[in-house]
């Protein structure tokens, strides 16, 4: 499903990744780990074009994603959901129409938008949370709003970067379940993550990165950080 | 507040294109007016007979320059002089036919064509007077073509004014904006689907201004319309024709669409880069 042929990205003279090849089937959970500067966030934004690599190939279900046209950007981006650590919620909107804004953007009407936004805010349980604005919950419940806002337009793929990084262990955990019950509707998740419980815990795939190269990849993978 | 900002520059700009366009479309109904009305009087003598009027308006007829004549009997200018002083009946006492002179009034295609033809009537023996009120057409061009020159300048400065304020101000809503339209790109929001708002607000700010406008100039003209009626005498530019004021209204909410549609695509096109 994604596929990365030796990818390499230059920043001036900083090497983010370095000749990078890894692939990533349907359905899979997996966390890249590493310490800062390792090159997690830019392989994820690479996944969303938001940076192009400076050579290889990266491909998305069948399509080469470095070679695709800047009006098909959008259609790429409405297959991947993202959430970040720092929410990135719209402080003017309150929880409801931050969701729905992935709805508008992929062009339902509003009685769509009503019953799929009701479904997801149920579903990650902050439906009565639905009129309060970003500023007025907790960093557990803006994270749900994230991942709801991901997940609404039923993405095929899940890109997570560091999404329990300012949350308590006990929030954290809670965002994990949430993504794990999502991974198992068949939804690809990709993890980046420092936190070493959670990935030691869930005994999924990991990637580790270092100086932005693929220092292990292993199936049921622990994270030793030394 | 930038929204009640970009709303009264463009009011203002369109108050005065309004403006301009009503004064420039009057000065040009007064000149077509004067044009058209006879312009050379010739006041007859007492005592003129049928025969003679009848001779001058035969070799008038012959003379290409002339368009129209039109004999006005001393009766019909008794009716004239009493229809124009009905409100003031000291004025109407004393005045009989006979103490006011027949009179005919002669068209030409072309104001130049006036003074030849006063020549002639002139040297008539049955004229007492003849008048020319040509200087009043050569003053009418001249302020018609100053309204021109000057309402042109104004209202272009001002639409130029208008389209950088709206280009500043949707510059400004879109940096301010800009964590927005990041989340948008990131959920995959087609270029046009962000681009469009900032269009649309633009075109609208023109529109409220052009309309609002339009209601101001449209009130204050009905308002006025009883005291510029008795200013303008016999030019029958008032009331305005409401057909007239609706085109005005489209013409308007046209320009206002091209000011802010133009002024706000500028302003996408340099500070929102998606």
């Amino acid at each position: 499903m994604i596929l990365f042929e030796s990818v390499s990205k230059k920043f001036a003279s900083t090497t983010a990744l370095d000749d990078i090849s890894l692939e990533i089937k349907q359905g899979e959970f997996v966390f890249i780990v590493g310490p800062s500067g390792a090159g997690k966030s830019t392989l994820l934004r690479i996944l969303t074009r938001e940076t192009v690599p400076s050579s290889g190939i990266i491909k998305v279900g069948d399509k080469d994603i470095t070679k695709i046209k800047d009006q098909d950007i959008p259609l790429l981006r409405r297959k991947i959901g993202v959430v970040f650590q720092d929410f990135k919620l719209l402080d003017d909107r309150t929880v409801f129409e931050n969701v729905a804004l992935t709805l508008e953007v992929l062009g339902k009407n509003d009685g769509e938008i009503a019953k799929q936004v009701e479904h997801i805010l149920k579903l990650v349980e902050i439906w009565d949370r639905k009129n309060l604005f970003p500023r007025q919950l907790s960093g557990g419940e803006a994270q749900r709003t994230v991942i709801a806002r991901a997940i609404v337009g039923k993405p095929d793929i899940l890109l997570a970067d560091e999404p329990t990084g300012d949350l308590d262990p006990k929030t954290a955990w809670g965002v994990i379940q949430l993504l794990n019950e999502i991974n198992s509707w068949g939804t690809t998740i990709i993890m980046a993550t420092h936190n070493q419980e959670i990935v030691n815990t869930l005994k999924r795939r990991v990637i580790i990165l270092k100086k932005g190269k693929i220092s292990s990849d292993s199936k049921e993978g622990k994270y030793e950080i030394h | 507040m930038q929204a009640i900002a970009a709303s009264m520059v463009m009011f203002i700009t369109f108050l005065a294109l309004l403006t301009f366009i009503l004064v420039a479309a009057g000065s040009e109904t007064s000149l077509k007016y004067f044009e058209s009305k006879p312009q050379v009087i010739a006041f007859f003598k007492e005592g003129t007979t049928d025969a003679d009027i009848s001779a001058i308006k035969n070799a008038l007829s012959q003379e290409p320059r002339v368009t129209k004549t039109k004999y006005v009997s001393k009766e019909e200018a008794l009716k004239i002089y009493r229809e124009k002083n009905r409100s003031d009946p000291a004025l109407l006492e004393l005045v009989t036919a006979s103490i006011l002179p027949a009179s005919l009034e002669i068209s030409t295609n072309d104001p130049k064509d006036l003074r030849p033809v006063a020549e002639i009537l002139k040297k008539e023996p049955a004229v007492s007077e003849v008048i020319v009120p040509e200087d009043v057409v050569a003053t009418l061009t001249s302020v018609t073509r100053i309204i021109r020159i000057v309402g042109s300048a104004i209202v272009g400065f001002l639409m130029i004014f208008a389209t950088l304020v709206i280009v500043m101000i949707i510059g400004f809503k879109i940096r301010l904006k800009r964590n927005e339209i990041e989340i948008m790109r990131l959920l995959g929001a087609s270029p046009s689907f962000i681009r469009n708002p900032f269009l649309c607000e633009g075109i609208f700010y023109g529109m409220a201004g052009a309309f609002c406008a339009w209601i101001v100039v449209y009130a204050l003209l009905w308002y006025f319309t009883p005291f510029l009626q008795g200013y303008l005498g016999e030019v029958k530019l008032l009331p305005v024709n409401p057909l007239f004021m609706l085109l005005m209204l489209l013409c308007a909410l046209f320009a206002a669409c091209i000011v802010g549609g133009l002024g706000s695509f500028s302003a996408v096109r340099r500070y929102l880069k998606i």
